[in-house]
């Protein structure tokens, strides 16, 4: 699905990374530990997290991973939209929790890993 | 080719300077995307690490056209118990470094996992010094 549909699906809104709405991504993670996106050997994957913080951002960078959609309507902060710029990571944020994003996510297609 | 980084304790923003940087100059070299994948998870777990719970540390990266050997060395206060420390879900991590979205007793495991070679030299009291190998023709994981 694209990255437009992501946010659609989840009623969400885009952050930064307007020239990637029409990616696709296959693959969706959903996790607030590092390490455990860390693991992971895909790339193209839709990091869906809680975590709003720079590491979260630090560890999309090292996992290849160019999207990350952050729930519960956390915004990131400056530092780490200007980091996700640099890096070419697209950054996305909905309302919805982790469990019913993933959930619709999921539903409309989006593939688990595991 | 050599490249040097300081880690500085506690600084968890910076955490990842080192393997970003790693990442650059790799990326520039042509390794292939696998690899470099395998260097920057096992520098970041290590710069993590060494921002999380010593008292600041460099790291040192040496890349040659067979891979890359990297040394991560802190100033303390050493691990106390090193297979404990290596099983993974083992953790000392504070509720800081949780909040981070790291302290799971991940990093160990997942440095060992991501290099061809790994030995840690470490002491309770004195310091650590990880050093690791990757080799470039390895994507193995």
């Amino acid at each position: 699905m694209t990255l437009r549909e992501v946010i659609s699906i989840c009623s969400g809104s885009l952050v930064c990374g307007k020239q990637s709405l029409d990616r696709t991504v296959k693959l969706g993670f959903a996790s607030d530990l590092m390490s455990d996106v860390l693991t992971l050997l895909d790339d193209d994957i839709l990091l869906i997290t809680g975590l709003s913080n720079i590491q979260a951002i630090r560890t999309a960078e090292m996992s290849d991973i160019t999207q990350i959609l952050f729930v519960r309507n956390k915004p990131p902060t400056k530092d780490m939209i200007s980091l996700a710029e640099a890096q070419g990571i697209t950054l996305m944020t909905t309302p919805f929790s982790l469990f019913r994003t993933s959930g619709l996510l999921y539903a409309a297609g989006l593939e688990a890993i595991y | 080719m050599e490249l040097n980084y300081e880690i500085i304790a506690g600084d968890f923003s910076h955490a990842g300077f080192a393997s970003s940087e790693t990442k650059k100059v790799l990326k520039q070299l042509n390794i292939s995307p696998k690899v470099i994948k395998r260097v920057v998870t096992a520098l970041f777990e290590a710069e993590v690490n060494v921002s999380a719970h010593s008292y600041g540390g460099k790291v040192t990266c040496d890349i040659s056209s067979k891979g890359i050997s990297i040394i991560v060395a802190d100033t303390g206060p050493g691990i106390p118990d090193l297979n404990l420390a290596m099983s993974e879900g083992y953790s000392t991590a504070s509720r800081e470094i949780q909040e981070m979205g790291f302290g799971a007793g991940m990093g160990l495991p997942n440095i060992k996992n991501n290099t061809d070679s790994l030995s840690i030299d470490t002491r309770e009291g004195g310091n650590t010094v990880i050093s690791m190998w990757i080799d470039f023709k390895n994507s193995a994981n």
